[in-house]
């Protein structure tokens, strides 16, 4: 945890901070060893360090050799026109691409410099570290409002019975969603609408104390209101957890992400990334022209 | 000035939405095409209403307190079937009691944990077992369990029976679990919830509906097998209750014997032992329907 200062001041700031701008501005090779080694500015250790990763759906490859260094306690916004491999990418971050079968990937990904791909990491203890929020809210059908809570922690039978009652509190009410379902927390997870249904997965994945959260369009199936509650619920989330959000709303990953990875697809239908840095600077003043055509609406 | 642009505008669509030029043709096509359809659902219907009637009507008449409740008697005078009904309230329960675990664990294994290509072996086996003439499973079952005792008995009854409850209830439960949706699959796994676990108490409870209909039609099925009873259970004129070691009557059973006898007795009571037997298949299916009813999965 030596990471907090340095990281929380990147949050709060929401500046193009020297050291981000730095080690992610040029093309990949700086990116590999630029972490940590940055001599004037002591750089913090990224949450999630990601080398050569290249990921392959039997003997197509969807994502060809991505180096990031996703900081901790911040937004990560991830960017790129459909099919690049966005949603494959994240599914890396927490070994979920494995449910695929004949889903390979080489290269790694470093949590808090712990290789997650390692032969003997369990990937249902780092599922439970990195945690994931899906498009479509999906609560279980056949749990209530509270069970569907603590479905993690229950059924990972890690708590002691007592203790569930302030976990359902405490995550919904981190969720935002507290008040509106206190009195009916025996009611149907499913009885919600779309997006209380989607805080309530939210809550789900905060239950089980994760270190990051991956999002996959989070509000995509929402409307303007709910994506809205969404939002601020990510900024505020911000200050505890690191929080990787693909999403295809540029507006979206303007207001709530930190720094933003935009990806594109190669000629041979291979994700990459173009270019990753502060948010702002990635909005305002890219360094790839492909960069600036997708932000500013001309392509994808 | 927009006024007669609208209007035209207006008519045209109109014209083209009411197709006059193809709609006579297409009217008669739409008209034959679904009486056919009409009749070939009729001829579906048709013999079902006719053997709920024609049941009905014989066998109603000979459901009495005494068929329920009493012995049968030589010749049919007086008595009942109360020996086949015991024995199908036990043998029924006992198939069900070996099938429904072996089944259902075979349907998750196959929906949830078995590759493709054992997948395709198992779903394969189960089917060819679901076509296999009944007679055959009682033939089989009488290898195994009777000729070695030399003894027909009551368990080789419930043995047949599971065997023929087995596929059909891993079929429905594989099914089933198929229409449960990945995403809720993924959902628990991305809570860091083991596999096995994701299976139990979110998989399963979800596609719970769908076994139990399952479970419930195979249970229909096995209450009316005759054949597989033959060389197994053979039936009795005792009422048997808890010895499975010894032969027992089933209610198909009962209906085949005595609707053979000369006697007019005997052949109404073989009718109000069928009218009993349909009236539990009935019920059986139709609890099962209603309580499915309006359900996304297993409906
Ligand atoms: N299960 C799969 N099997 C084979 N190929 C896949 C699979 N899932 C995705 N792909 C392919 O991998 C590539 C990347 O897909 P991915 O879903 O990661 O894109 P994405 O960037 O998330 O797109 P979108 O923005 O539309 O969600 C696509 O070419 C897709 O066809
Ligand atoms: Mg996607």
């Amino acid at each position: 945890m030596a990471i907090k200062t340095p990281v929380s001041l990147n949050g709060v700031l929401n500046v193009p901070e020297p050291a981000a701008a730095d080690r992610s501005a040029p093309a990949r090779p700086e990116t590999f060893d630029a972490v940590g080694a940055m001599p004037a500015q002591p750089a913090p250790s990224p949450k999630l360090q990601i080398r050569g990763l290249n990921v392959f759906y039997g003997t197509f490859r969807a994502v060809r050799d991505v180096d990031l260094a996703i900081p901790g306690r911040s937004v990560t916004a991830i960017i790129g026109p459909s099919g690049c491999g966005k949603s494959t990418f994240l599914r890396t971050l927490n070994r979920m691409h494995e449910l695929v079968p004949g889903t390979r990937v080489e290269g790694s990904v470093r949590l808090d410099g712990a290789d997650v791909y390692a032969t003997d990491v369990d990937p249902v203890e780092l599922r439970r570290v990195v945690g994931m929020v899906f498009q479509r809210p999906n609560p279980f059908p056949t749990m209530s409002i509270y069970d569907n809570v603590v479905a993690g922690v229950r059924l990972t039978g890690r708590r002691a019975k007592s203790e569930l009652d302030g976990i359902v509190e405490s995550s919904l009410r981190r969720a935002a969603l507290w008040s509106e379902v206190k009195d009916k927390l025996k009611e149907n997870g499913t009885s919600l609408s779309g997006g209380q249904q989607q805080r309530l997965c939210i809550a789900r994945a905060l239950a089980v104390d994760p270190e990051v959260i991956l999002m996959d369009e989070p509000a995509s199936a929402l409307d303007p209101i709910a994506t809205l509650r969404i939002e601020e619920l990510i900024a505020e989330l911000r200050e505890t957890y690191t929080i990787v959000i693909v999403t295809h709303n540029m507006q979206q990953a303007a207001r709530v992400s930190d720094q933003t990875a935009f990806f594109s697809m190669g000629d041979d239908r291979a994700g990459y990334l173009v270019e990753f840095g502060p948010t702002s600077r990635i909005f305002t003043n890219p360094l790839h022209q492909l960069t600036e055509d997708y932000v500013s609406g001309r392509f994808g | 000035m927009t006024t007669p642009m609208a209007a035209s505008t207006e008519a045209a669509t109109r014209a083209r939405l009411t197709g006059r030029r193809t709609a006579s043709r297409r009217a008669v096509t739409d008209r034959l095409m679904r009486t056919l359809a009409l009749v070939a659902t009729l001829l579906c219907v048709l013999p079902l209403g006719a053997v709920l009637i024609f049941v009905t009507i014989n066998g109603i008449g000979a459901l009495n307190i005494d068929l329920l409740t009493k012995a049968p008697r030589a010749l049919g005078n007086g008595g009942g079937a109360l020996n086949a009904i015991a024995g199908t309230l036990q043998m029924v329960p006992l198939a069900a009691l070996i099938a429904v675990p072996v089944g259902v664990a075979g349907g998750v294994y196959v929906s949830e944990f078995a590759g493709a290509r054992a997948g395709r072996v198992v779903r394969f086996a189960a089917d060819v077992l679901v076509g296999v003439p009944s007679i055959l499973i009682g033939l089989f079952v009488f290898t195994f369990l009777v000729l070695p005792f030399k003894q027909f008995n009551a368990f080789a009854g419930s043995v047949s029976l599971a065997l023929i409850m087995v596929p059909v209830i891993l079929r429905t439960t594989e099914e089933m679990l198929g229409l449960v949706p990945r995403s809720l699959r993924e959902g628990a796994l991305a809570l860091g919830i083991p596999v096995w676990r994701t299976v139990l108490s979110v998989v399963i409870p979800t596609g719970l509906g769908g076994i139990l209909t399952g479970v419930m039609l195979a249970v229909a099925r096995a209450m009316g097998e005759t054949a597989p009873l033959l060389f197994t259970a053979l039936g009795s004129r005792l009422v048997n209750v808890g010895d499975f070691g010894r032969p027992m009557d089933a209610l198909p059973l009962f209906i085949y014997m005595n609707a053979r006898q000369p006697y007019e007795a005997q052949n109404q009571q073989a009718w109000g032992a069928a009218f009993l037997l349909m009236l539990i298949v009935l019920i059986i299916n139709v609890a099962v329907r209603a309580r499915t009813w309006g359900r996304q999965i297993g409906g």
